[in-house]
């Protein structure tokens, strides 16, 4: 293979400077102000400072409604990630096997990507509302006392249901160009071969699939750490007894209403060295199984 | 031509010169909606009344969202000459001992006549040092009082004009009410912390915290598991069971208005504040008013109940000029007339005995019956050390808390004592970092 080289060791530098001055200003200055932080105790006004060393984590540690923040991000970050992408898959596969009103179903299904975080929020507190939403009242009538606002599991089915719902979109959309870069032959040599529809996907489909469904996995997990940050605040802000408390909204709960800056940013830290695990994880380990 | 050109650009320079004189202070409130038309109209009222000063009013949500946008502000230099914060949050401006300007230091360096007297003691105590210097402005105060429908009552066969004064009223007309299909629910209540435990507690004469409630020091401690506060939320949590009591949600109780309004429960513990609210959503049955109910068999109950609401804290670091202004704005604010308009409007107390005065003067307690009820309770008897007030550091987290735990002892998770004690231990933790962080 030629390789092209650069005499000028300046341009290249020169070319990444935009984006490199925009990560410094925007993800390692503030990652830096948070690892900071989170060796200090302050009060509110920043008038006394002193320095701890890890005392805030050592106090994250030993508090057990952080670890139960911790249960909770994971119970729901799993529940979400399986069911936006279980359901997304269904829906590609069925979409899969339409002919003439594909593209309607597309656009629909899409749609829903479009609603912000915060409003699909509010859309399924009403839905859900205990006094004056549509679902405890038909839950109701089968004999389930819905009631989101004490029953912790409630809650969770609930932020679950609103976080998943939006995600099942964007999963959707990615499976169902997948699927079409599946060469339909392959799948047509199986079926003359005999190979009933279920063994096809699993034999077939799904392997090709792999590089999505990873792609989706790391998109999701991500997503159900931070961006269901609006879902949890307008719908249950992390209740009932912290049921739905999960880590970034305890971050913000913590920093912007207790305004105890030096937990929250230990928290930040963590949760940032979270992601930054479970992302190499899933690329050394996961990855080598995905075909490209 | 020219002549014209030279009398209107003098007009515009005397014109700009005069609105140069005048010293803009920016003040951050958290009143939104109606009250927050009124605030502006208030402070519209002050800007006309004189030459010297403007304020300049700006709404910043909800009550944390104010503070925490007013100490965000004071980090980075920028902070307003006032803002409201909510009692809550009491303990937490008092610690920031270099971030305050005490109202009493103000009025007193700025000249201003100022006569804490003038202020009823059960208003001003929840916002006085322990020498008995006064620290932030009271604006909104309001206390907890207790809304019936009357309609209800009689349909029930109850007399319509008589509230339930104990506990066991309550729970005896609650149970007629249901029994009898006059409405679905005896009662429900905004505020769990504030109405079913803080002043559950100083209306039964009850310590909330150790050093006088948290007034003598950052060593203070919890002691809301009492037998009186631990027997009140059994009962609480037994009403729930048999439907007599409905949970209107963590926080003020989101849901606790609207089933008051549709008359699903006929009983309503709330803030004197909802009174617009009550007033202006009762369309369809008459609305009685009445104290907050109290175990007759507690001694000294019922004491007074204390307040809630938010007063107006003077941030440091602005010009003297700007200071001038607030201590003048401040001395216009608690006037008898702008107070009196201010408590008949909204439901807030009066908070000098002037303006009280003033608004029995005028007739409104005759011609608003019931308005009366929250001073009538808040001025019961004299304070105790359990009951002007409560000074707590990271309350707005131990609030939470308190709500947490009633959610876990609703739930079937945790019997009244087990939720009172988590929420002492849980609070007491908050409390020591608090302390020491302010040490």
């Amino acid at each position: 293979m030629k390789r092209t080289i650069f005499g000028n060791q300046g341009l290249p530098w020169l070319l990444l400077a935009p984006q490199l001055a925009v990560t410094l200003v925007f993800f390692l200055w503030p990652a830096g102000q948070a690892v900071r932080q989170s060796f200090l105790r302050e009060d509110a006004f920043g008038l006394k400072t002193s320095f701890i060393g890890l005392e805030n984590y050592a106090a994250l540690f030993r508090d057990p409604q952080y670890l139960n923040s911790m249960q909770v991000t994971a119970v729901f970050s799993l529940a979400v990630a399986a069911l936006s992408l279980g359901l997304a898959l269904l829906l590609a596969l069925a979409l899969d096997r339409m002919l003439g009103s594909a593209r309607i179903y597309t656009t629909l299904l899409v749609w829903p990507y479009a609603v912000a975080p915060v409003v699909a929020g509010i859309m399924w507190w009403f839905i859900f509302n205990p006094t004056i939403g549509i679902m405890p009242h038909m839950l109701r009538a089968l004999g389930y006392d819905w009631n989101h606002g004490l029953d912790g599991s409630d809650a969770m089915v609930l932020v679950v249901i609103a976080a998943s719902w939006k995600q099942i979109s964007y999963n959707f959309l990615f499976f169902v160009a997948g699927l079409q870069a599946i060469p339909a032959s392959l799948r047509e040599a199986a079926a003359i071969d005999g190979a009933g529809p279920v063994r096809r996907f699993l034999t077939i489909t799904l392997p090709l699939l792999s590089p999505t469904t990873f792609f989706l996995l790391v998109v999701n997990i991500t997503y159900t750490l931070f961006d269901t940050f609006p879902v949890i605040h307008a719908t249950t802000e992390g209740g009932p007894a912290q049921a739905t408390n999960i880590l970034v909204y305890k971050v913000f709960n913590d920093g912007f209403l207790g305004l105890n800056l030096g937990s929250s940013a230990a928290q930040s830290v963590i949760l940032m060295a979270i992601v930054i695990a479970l992302t190499v994880i899933q690329f050394r380990w996961i990855e080598r199984r995905v075909e490209y | 031509m020219l002549r014209t050109m030279t009398v209107s650009s003098l007009a515009l320079m005397t014109s700009l010169s005069a609105a140069e004189a005048r010293t803009e202070l920016h003040w951050w409130h958290a009143m939104g909606g109606e009250l927050g038309t009124k605030l502006e109209e208030i402070v519209a009222g002050y800007n006309a009344s004189q030459e010297e000063f403007t304020v300049i009013p700006s709404f910043k949500g909800t009550y944390p969202e104010t503070m925490t946008a007013a100490i965000a502000a004071f980090r980075a230099h920028e902070q307003p000459a006032i803002v409201q914060v909510f009692e809550v949050g009491t303990g937490t401006m008092m610690a920031a001992k270099g971030a305050i300007y005490p109202v009493y230091q103000l009025m007193a360096d700025m000249g201003e006549p100022f006569d804490p007297s003038a202020f009823l003691p059960a208003v001003v105590g929840y916002y006085t040092d322990t020498e008995g210097n006064m620290l932030s402005m009271p604006f909104n105060s309001s206390t907890p009082i207790l809304y019936y429908n009357k309609d209800v009552f009689e349909k029930a066969g109850l007399d319509r004009d008589t509230p339930p004064q104990t506990w066991a009223d309550v729970e005896a007309f609650g149970q007629k009410i249901m029994e009898s299909g006059a409405a679905p629910c005896g009662f429900t209540t905004g505020w769990i912390s504030w109405v079913q435990l803080e002043n559950l507690s100083a209306w039964h004469n009850q310590p909330i915290g150790t050093l006088e409630n948290g007034f003598g020091g950052l060593e203070t401690e919890l002691t809301v598991n009492g037998p009186v506060q631990v027997r009140h939320w059994e009962n609480l949590k037994k009403w729930q069971d048999s439907g007599l009591f409905q949970y209107g949600g963590p926080g003020g109780g989101n849901d606790a208005p609207p089933k008051f309004y549709a008359q699903d429960c006929a009983i309503y513990m709330n803030s004197s504040a909802s009174r617009a609210g009550v007033v202006a959503n009762a369309k369809d049955f008459e609305v009685g008013y009445g104290m907050l109910p109290y175990y007759d068999d507690v001694e000294g109950a019922p004491q007074n109940s204390i307040i809630g609401g938010a007063t107006l804290w003077v941030l440091q670091g602005r010009d003297e000029a700007e200071y001038k202004g607030v201590a003048d704005f401040f001395s216009y604010l608690s006037s008898p007339e702008v107070q009196a308009d201010w408590h008949q409007f909204s439901g807030y107390l009066p908070i000098t005995q002037a303006a009280w005065d003033l608004s029995k003067e005028q007739g409104f307690y005759d011609a608003n019956p019931g308005a009366d009820v929250s001073i009538r309770q808040m001025t019961l008897n004299p304070p105790t050390e359990n009951s002007k007030g409560l000074r707590f550091g990271n309350y707005v987290q131990i609030r939470t808390i308190i709500d947490e735990e009633f959610q876990a002892l609703l739930s079937g998770g945790k019997d009244a004592q087990t939720a009172l004690d988590d929420v002492v231990s849980r609070g007491n933790a908050l409390l020591r970092e608090f302390e020491a962080a302010n040490r």
